[in-house]
């Protein structure tokens, strides 16, 4: 019973914003995934997206995806840890 | 240290504003309207002598020791009965009284066995203490007569003893088990001298009888007849400490009562605002998995799962770890590891826990156990209110007069409010009780109980709660009951007229959603008016709200509810999650989300994250890290290689064991700190041991907000408090971390936490607890949140459309399965399991309805087959109609039941927190435990195996 998780939660996400009025849909998807979600995972929803194979996915979440952060720099560049410091 | 002894004042306290003064035996007291002789007497300095009394309950007035005189009244009243009255003058010692008393006590000691040097209570027994407080030195009527002596002892409860020949028939307990616990499992019978004590019916015993361990008579028992087994074996303590129970949301406090490093037993402290004086069977008596022979007290490692473990030094255990840790890092990338923390540990715990993952790990993949059962209250409440935890505290109940219970069964879960929420159900002479709605599928134990009945049970078929929720709301609506003048003046008015537009569409009438919950539509219309209009209105909500795919929604569907009525921001009315495990509040409270840094603040924020910043040194990361379930897929994937899992048994926990082991199977590096080989750690390689709540200092946030003291009373037998393994842990990977002491954290907590700014170790000792936010406008806590306005401003109504969870029955799963707690047993069981509580549940039972047992061939104590799409396992069936047809239920306490292999992965859409309540099943005969099982118990053998330590040379 292995689902697609990714397309599926993004898909039960949109499912919620479905209700809210008008306009306010996509941009509940995207502010959720920004908030909520590990870059990895959106970097496989941007790789999903980008390549074309969007069949699965809710319009609502496809309106979201401008407004998703797309993750830029790696996890190394974007913070350091204390060892680092005590290092250098 | 000394033992803490409470003032008994006799008579509960009157909660009247007006005062009254009176001298007795010439001091003036001023007390109010409404106190006993008694208890005004206490508050003079001057202690009546008494034996029926008590504060605990009211009195009773049988036994006549308490007399006293009033100038210009005949005969010599009770105290206890005697209320206080303008200008009364009273004596309580004279010749005449004196008389009296001795008389009394003469009776009573006559037939009492005169066996107090070898009495389990000597030296803590009310009644050798009122003999020479009367100054009895001898007894006329000789011991020879009739009496009750030599009676058979009844030893059947696995804690406390019930020894008929020492009762004299004051009837506390009785009073105690009715009143303050509310089973009325007590009777006294029989008149006069004949009169006896029992439990249950002439055939039962205590463990037969009704009776659900609380403990409440053996404290109210003045004697030794209701006495611990262990104050039996080992003597009475000598000194005491307040503590915090460590087992559920409700935090009671308890003194800790000692011998030296040994404990002797817990007694409910009456000064603990969340109990106030009451216990339940967990916390008061299922403490031996403290010293059980289970508990590992030695670091292990190994370099696979599959090896033997090695005892090695916490050095060597430490050095392991930490190497791992930084090698993973290096090879797969700082994202590659992370931790989860544990809604059982302290505050301080799990703020370093956080601490250690965001500035030593360099990555936000911290989550917390919480995930599991109360993420969507964070949610909800957060999007709708502004402040992730309930609005009232346990006191509120008193005020309330609808009662709204949804998904939880407190009885069981939180046992202690459950009291005080019967209490205020069965209201009291000349004070009407409230009213209860119960929404719950299954006949939970509140919807009828001694003297309680709901007014309505909306037994609603499981995954349907928005519905419900929603038609609650339509007929609130639309029949014109919503409060406009506190919806105007507190939420933002456009949000609600676009959400009252939207639940007043026919399509959420009650009518409409019929077939959907299963619940007769005129029913809800009767709940909602009743809820709507009934008076101060309260919601209290457990488990089976959150744990679904629409848990958030539900949750935000409450909060409509109860601001659509204008019932919130007062005594008496609110929205009150009851919370699982004891620090889930905490735990969530502590940063221990990844997306949030302590005290809900998201970690985007840049102001907030400057703070952490400029104290940890160190740049964070400002993207959320990984949720437990997405450890898990990313861990099945490759790119997460090292956990480090504080004080939780994720693979008993969490739903889908197939999945999850899977997961855990994939990393390199799997540190368990517990105090237990858990189940997590048949897949472990590193093994801290973790040290119980009476081995260390800090503190439990309870449902109620309220930051409640953890106090020491033992060393730890581990060697270390647990901060202190995972400070060890930090400062090997190369952190600046060196705390002396909890208080030090709490320290850094108030100074990095707006809503704990105020909160101090020594303001906590000053007054027993505070309830956050505690900052300069609240400098002493806030009982009730959203008093003058909610925290994010207006309220703020958000719509709840329905979607059914796409795990639905069909041919091959016609039933649903729900799963649920029971009263002995505490979540995985790990510590119940290991105490006597296990005489009240040794195993996890499936609950059937008869009609659906028949057409299967099931029979009560029948072993069977229960299967999802999942996976399956076998269990024991018990026939009962408590659930309703295509319904069937079980709890999740023993390991061998394996409930999780049927959970399924679906989840919550906005927090992933696991859809336990609602599983499609099927269920057929069988004969025994599954291949599945056993194969489990045989892995479990194997990874438990444990190399001892090489000499040392
Ligand atoms: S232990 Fe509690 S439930 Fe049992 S008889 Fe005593 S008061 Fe009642
Ligand atoms: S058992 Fe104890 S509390 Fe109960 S009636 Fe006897 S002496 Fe009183
Ligand atoms: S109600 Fe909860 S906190 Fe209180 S004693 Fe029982 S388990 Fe402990
Ligand atoms: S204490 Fe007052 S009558 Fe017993």
């Amino acid at each position: 019973m292995e689902r697609d998780k990714l397309v599926y939660m993004a898909n039960q996400i949109a499912k919620f914003f479905e209700s809210a009025p008008e306009g306010a849909r996509s941009q509940g998807v995207a502010d959720h995934i920004n908030k909520f979600w590990e870059p990895r995972m959106r970097t496989q929803l941007f790789e999903r997206v980008d390549s074309g194979r969007t069949e699965d996915l809710s319009p609502i979440v496809l309106g979201a995806m401008p407004s998703i952060r797309r993750p830029a720099a790696p996890l190394e560049e974007r913070a350091s840890k204390q060892a680092d410091e005590h290092a250098s | 240290m000394s033992l803490i002894q409470e003032i008994d004042y006799g008579t509960p306290a009157s909660t009247a504003e007006k005062t009254v003064t009176l001298t007795i035996d010439g001091n003036e007291v001023t007390v109010p309207e409404g106190t006993s002789l008694m208890r005004a007497a206490m508050d003079a300095g001057i202690q009546v002598p008494k034996l029926c009394a008590t504060d605990m309950m009211d009195a009773f007035g049988s036994c006549r020791l308490c007399v006293v005189e009033i100038e210009g009244r005949n005969g010599t009243p009770a105290s206890c009965t005697t209320p206080v009255a303008e200008g009364m003058k009273v004596s309580t010692q004279n010749e005449r009284l004196k008389k009296i008393r001795k008389g009394v006590m003469e009776l009573y000691i006559s037939d009492h066995p005169l066996d107090c040097l070898t009495c389990a209570a000597n030296g803590d027994c009310e009644l050798q203490d009122m003999a020479g407080a009367v100054g009895l030195r001898e007894v006329r009527y000789g011991y020879e007569g009739e009496n009750h002596l030599g009676k058979e002892k009844d030893l059947s409860n696995p804690y406390f003893q019930f020894d008929p020949s020492k009762c004299i028939v004051c009837s506390r307990c009785v009073r105690a088990c009715n009143e303050v616990q509310g089973t009325f499992a007590l009777t006294v019978s029989g008149r006069g001298f004949d009169s006896l004590i029992s439990a249950g019916t002439d055939y039962d015993n205590f463990f037969s009888s009704e009776c659900v361990s609380c403990g409440a008579c053996v404290q109210a028992c003045p004697t030794a007849t209701l006495e611990e087994k262990a104050v039996v074996e080992i003597g009475t303590p000598e000194h005491s400490v307040v503590t915090t129970c460590a087992y559920c949301g409700v935090g009671c406090s308890f003194k800790a009562e000692m011998r030296g490093e040994e404990l002797v037993r817990m007694v409910p402290y009456k000064d603990g605002k969340a109990n106030r004086g009451h216990s339940c069977v967990k916390g008061r008596f299922a403490l031996g998995y403290a010293t059980h022979k289970d508990r590992i007290l030695n670091p292990m490692i190994r370099d696979h799962y599959s090896q033997p473990w090695r005892e090695v030094s916490w050095d060597e255990a430490i050095g392991f770890a930490a190497k791992k840790i930084k090698d993973i890092q290096a090879k797969y990338g700082r994202g590659s590891v992370g931790g989860i923390s544990s809604s059982r540990c302290t505050n301080e715990e799990v703020y370093v826990v956080q601490k250690m993952v965001r500035a030593g790990f360099g990555n936000n993949n911290i989550d917390t156990c919480a995930r599991v059962c109360h993420s969507p209250t964070g949610y909800g409440l957060n999007s709708t209110y502004g402040t992730s935890a309930g609005t009232q505290d346990f006191d509120s109940v008193e005020d309330t007069d609808v009662i709204l219970v949804i998904g939880a069964n407190p009885t069981d879960g939180h046992p202690v409010f459950a009291s005080r929420m019967k209490k205020r159900l069965r209201g009291k002479p000349g004070e009407e009780g409230a009213k209860l709605i119960v929404i719950d599928p299954r006949r939970i134990d509140l919807v009828k109980t001694p003297h309680i009945e709901a007014d309505h049970h909306l037994a609603l078929k499981p995954g349907t709660n928005v519905a419900m929720l929603t038609a609650l709301a339509h007929v609130i609506v639309t029949e014109g009951l919503v409060n406009e003048e506190f919806v105007r003046e507190r939420c933002e008015w456009d949000e609600f007229q676009d959400w009252a537009a939207f639940v007043a569409d026919e399509r959420h009438s009650p009518e409409a959603v019929e077939s959907v919950t299963g619940v007769p539509a005129e029913e809800v219309r009767k709940a909602a008016r009743l809820y709507a209009t009934g008076g101060n209105a309260a919601i209290y909500y457990g488990l089976g709200v959150t744990e679904h795919s629409q848990g958030s929604t539900s949750v935000i569907a409450i909060a409509n509810l109860a601001m659509a009525t204008g019932n919130i921001g007062r005594r008496g009315v609110g929205v009150n999650p009851l919370r699982g495990q004891n620090n889930v509040q905490g735990s969530c409270d502590m940063g221990s989300f990844p997306h949030e840094l302590p005290g809900y603040r998201h970690i985007s924020n840049d102001a907030v994250r400057e703070t952490f910043e400029e104290l940890w040194g160190v740049k964070l990361d400002n993207e959320p890290g990984l949720r437990i379930p997405n450890m898990f897929d990313a861990a099945v994937e490759g790119t997460f290689k090292g956990l480090y899992c504080q004080g939780e048994d994720i693979l008993q926990s969490d739903p889908d064991t197939k999945h999850v082991s899977a997961g855990l199977e994939a990393l390199e590096l799997l540190i368990v700190h517990d105090l237990f080989l858990n189940e997590t750690a048949n897949y472990a390689n590193v093994f801290l041991p973790g040290s119980s709540f009476l081995e260390k200092n800090g503190t439990f946030t309870n449902a109620e907000r309220r930051i409640n003291r953890v106090r020491k009373v033992m060393a730890p037998k581990n060697g270390y408090e647990d901060w202190e393994v995972t400070q060890l842990l930090a400062q090997a990977i190369g952190m600046d971390m060196n705390y002396a002491h909890p208080s030090e954290i709490m320290a850094e907590i108030a100074a990095t936490t707006p809503s704990f700014a105020n909160v101090t170790y020594d303001l906590l000792d000053e007054k027993g607890s505070v309830q956050w936010p505690c900052n300069d406008q609240f400098p002493e806590g806030a009982p009730i949140m959203h008093v003058d306005g909610f925290m994010r401003g207006r309220g703020k109504f958000i719509r709840t459309e329905y979607v059914a969870t796409d795990e639905r029955t069909g041919p091959r799963f016609p039933l649903l399965l729900t799963t649920g707690r029971i009263l002995s047993q505490y979540n995985v069981g790990a510590q119940t399991r290991r105490t006597g509580n296990v005489v009240w549940h040794d195993q996890d039972l499936l609950e059937i309805h008869p009609h659906d047992a028949e057409q299967r061939g099931v029979r009560d104590g029948d072993w069977v087959k229960l299967q999802s799409r999942a996976g399956e396992t076998s269990i024991k069936a018990k026939i009962t109609d408590r659930v309703a047809p295509g319904v069937v239920y079980t709890t999740f306490h023993h390991p061998m039941t394996q409930a999780n292999v049927i959970t399924t992965d679906f989840s919550d859409w906005a927090t992933n927190c696991p859809e336990y309540k609602v599983t499609a099943v099927q269920i057929s005969p069988s004969n025994g435990p599954t291949d599945w099982q056993e194969d489990y118990r045989e892995l479990t053998m194997e990874s438990r195996r444990i190399m001892p330590a090489e000499a040392a040379e």
